[in-house]
């Protein structure tokens, strides 16, 4: 018997452990679910994790209003299938009470947005840890974020004052009022995320496999023809066989140009990429800095 | 597929900026093709709006915008990349004196350390205090790149000089494998291409190296240790009487059918079950994590251990441990602190500080034995509640813990027990 286990059997061993220690340390927990792939692999950890009891936290889906469809149709069977609970965070409530302000112009989005609402519903469900699927990287700010990740009473991100991790010891203890952002998967890469739901045949959303849609190319990013985003008027709309590497809002979330329609395909486009997969994404190109100033306000 | 073969090494990498480190791991990353063409273009940008001609490696391992702004590297940062044979994860931790906490972060669950040497000076007390903490937390391979070959004429003397002066220093320390090899990070030679300068050295480049260290027997396999971490009770009609203890195998190997006692009870059953999603597994081993059902139903819950009967660890309050402090607020003696030990939370106090470590010399001050920030010392401690526990240098996982400071929560020190 070999008692050495493969760089994957040995990320999910990890997660898994991040993952038990959240129920353990934590009341309340919740679990942060966009419908991307990270979010979906953080789903099927969690149920090896307490197999077979059911996940013992509720998924939370902060809902811009500009989802893909077909996110929200995988979701809901998803949270079907596993008799899971699932909230819904709904940035356009915010808007409609006065909260946040919406954006305006070609390059709106909702995105930024999504901070107020999060902190808002974490507080609502007096939730202690909330669950996310980011990963080191992902992004230069992401790659110094601690599994335990502690926010203060305004849901602030300190990147200067963060508790040191240590061997597997996980410090979450905390005052009144505080919580924590908890990140089990963030020693993956994106390739350790594909190569993995491949081999444990995990289904997906039909985003990330190559379909035709109609696009049009904005600052080197090619972004889906929809309502939410208005167009120029010398952007034009073509039909191209894309597909997602990230999924996110529609206003900033980029598809790509691909053949890849299997799984198989996937992990070869991935591991022979010249393009990390947020270079798609319209929302980190604002400024050199910007995924580390919405981390400190709150943001995922 | 055969991605599935592939081993995780961590490794840290430890240095100032003039030791180059930055640009060996630029290095390393460049032609190991794992720099993508987005992240290149941003940090060619980011350099020539810092008036810098060429482009500047480091800021890709500079994230933060108070770093970028400094020019210094203050926290730990992951980098990922892989290779056909193995992934690897670079725990980049800084240099300076003053970060030796974040060193010691990046050394607690590293396989490899590298440890930077600049050819034209030598085994000096950066390199001596890096090899001290990379000893202290049992890393158990440590590399000497001894770099910038390339400004020393890649002279074998040379080369032969630095590594019998670091020889002869290591001597006094508990590394129990040890490699040398010449490079240059700027010019690429035996970083992951074997150099046409250097005919002399007939070692492996370091991305050889890496890829094919012996790392398997890193964990303990001998001395069975479960901390049990969470309790798992379905309650449904299906799994109506199942009680699986979920943790993941922090030493040894466990079979079905092995009798195991618990601690702190002492009760003694049988392994009935070693329980996943996936079915039932023959055995765990370290780093698994699974739920392990027994025969008996025993009253057990989180922070006990499951072990082998006739090899238990030990079990105690008096404990002897190599502290590194965290803290602006230096260590209190008589001080209480809250402490953290593989699942189990206890209350502990300061009794005694034995000595004071200087970790440029690894001299015992017995003078001034206030342990500040960034310092490490010997100490004692007396806990609430039993621990059980084994020396660090046996088992990384159950020999060591952290302190908790009680008022603001903060993770102020790490612990190795003696």
């Amino acid at each position: 018997m070999n008692y050495q286990l493969n760089h994957l059997r040995e990320l999910e061993s990890e997660s898994i452990f991040v993952l038990r220690e959240v129920a353990a340390q934590f009341e309340n927990p919740v679990l942060m679910f966009s419908g991307g792939k990270d979010s979906i692999l953080m789903v099927h950890l969690a149920q090896k994790a307490f197999y077979p009891a059911r996940i013992p936290f509720p998924l939370l889906h902060v809902d811009t209003g500009h989802n893909f469809p077909e996110t929200i149709a995988y979701r809901d069977a998803l949270v079907e299938r596993l008799g899971l609970r699932l909230i819904i965070a709904s940035v356009q409530e915010a808007i409609d009470k006065g909260m946040v302000t919406e954006e305006k112009g070609y390059n709106a989005s909702r995105n930024g947005l999504q901070t107020t609402t999060l902190l808002e519903a974490l507080e609502k469900g007096k939730f202690d840890a909330a669950l996310g699927g980011a990963r080191r990287d992902e992004e230069k700010a992401r790659a110094k974020e601690r599994f335990f990740s502690h926010r203060d009473e305004f849901g602030q991100w300190d990147p200067k004052n963060q508790r040191p991790e240590l061997w597997n010891l996980f410090n979450g203890r905390k005052h009144y009022g505080e919580h924590f952002r908890v990140f089990p998967i963030s020693n993956w890469t994106e390739l350790d995320v594909w190569q993995y739901l491949a081999m444990e045949n995990v289904e997906l959303p039909s985003l990330y496999f190559a379909h035709k849609r109609n696009v049009f190319e904005r600052d080197g990013i090619l972004l889906a023809d929809c309502e939410y985003i208005q167009k120029k008027p010398t952007e034009e709309v073509k039909e191209m066989m894309v597909r997602c590497r990230t999924i996110g809002d529609m206003t900033c979330t980029g598809v790509w140009l691909s053949q890849a329609s299997t799984i198989e395909e996937i992990i070869e486009e991935v591991a022979t990429s010249r393009m990390t997969e947020r270079g798609g994404r319209a929302d980190d190109k604002r400024s050199e800095t910007s995924m580390e100033d919405r981390k400190k306000t709150g943001y995922f | 597929m055969d991605f599935q073969s592939s081993e995780l090494l961590r490794f840290t990498t430890a240095g100032s900026v003039d030791d180059g480190k930055s640009t060996l791991i630029g290095r390393i990353l460049y032609d190991s093709k794992s720099i993508y063409q987005d992240q290149m273009e941003a940090i060619e940008a980011s350099s020539l709006r810092r008036g810098e001609t060429e482009v500047n490696l480091a800021l890709l391992t500079d994230g933060l915008r108070s770093e970028r702004e400094q020019g210094i590297t203050i926290d730990v940062a992951y980098r990922y990349f892989s290779t056909p044979k193995r992934k690897f994860i670079i725990a980049d931790t800084p240099g300076h004196i003053q970060y030796t906490r974040n060193m010691v972060t990046g050394a607690s669950t590293a396989n490899v350390a590298l440890i930077l040497v600049d050819a034209r000076n030598g085994v000096v007390e950066q390199t001596r205090r890096h090899a001290i903490i990379a000893s202290l937390l049992q890393i158990p391979h440590l590399v000497i790149c001894i770099n910038k070959m390339d400004l020393v004429d890649y002279d074998e003397e040379r080369y032969e000089q630095i590594k019998s002066s670091f020889e002869r220093f290591a001597a006094k320390l508990d590394v129990k494998d040890v490699h040398f090899i010449p490079i240059s990070a700027l010019r690429g030679d035996n970083v992951v291409n074997r150099s046409a300068e250097t005919s002399w050295y007939e070692g492996p480049t370091l991305m050889y190296y890496l890829e094919n260290v012996h790392i398997a027997s890193d964990h303990n396999f001998i001395d069975t240790r479960f901390p049990v971490q969470y309790v798992i009770r379905p309650n449904t009609d299906q799994f109506h009487d199942y009680r699986g203890y979920a943790g993941r195998v922090a030493g040894g190997i466990l079979k079905k059918g092995d009798k195991v006692t618990v601690l702190p009870s002492g009760f003694s059953s049988t392994i009935a079950k070693i329980d996943t999603i996936d079915g039932a597994l023959n055995e765990a081993f370290p780093p698994q994590s699974v739920t392990i059902l027994l025969e008996d139903d025993i009253d057990i819950s989180r922070g006990d251990m499951i072990v082998r009967e006739n090899n238990q660890p030990i079990i105690g309050q008096d404990l002897e441990v190599m502290v590194c402090w965290f803290n602006e607020k230096p260590l209190q003696s008589r001080g209480k602190y809250t402490i953290l030990h593989t699942t189990k939370s206890a209350r502990c106090m300061i009794k005694e500080i034995r000595y004071r470590l200087d970790i440029n010399t690894l001299h015992r001050d017995l003078e001034n034995m206030e342990i500040k920030m960034n310092d490490i010392g010997r100490i004692v401690i007396r806990t609430t509640k039993p621990l059980f526990y084994d020396a660090y240098r046996k088992n990384r996982i159950t020999g060591s813990v952290i302190f908790v400071d009680e008022g603001t929560n903060e993770t102020v020190g790490a612990g190795m027990i003696i």
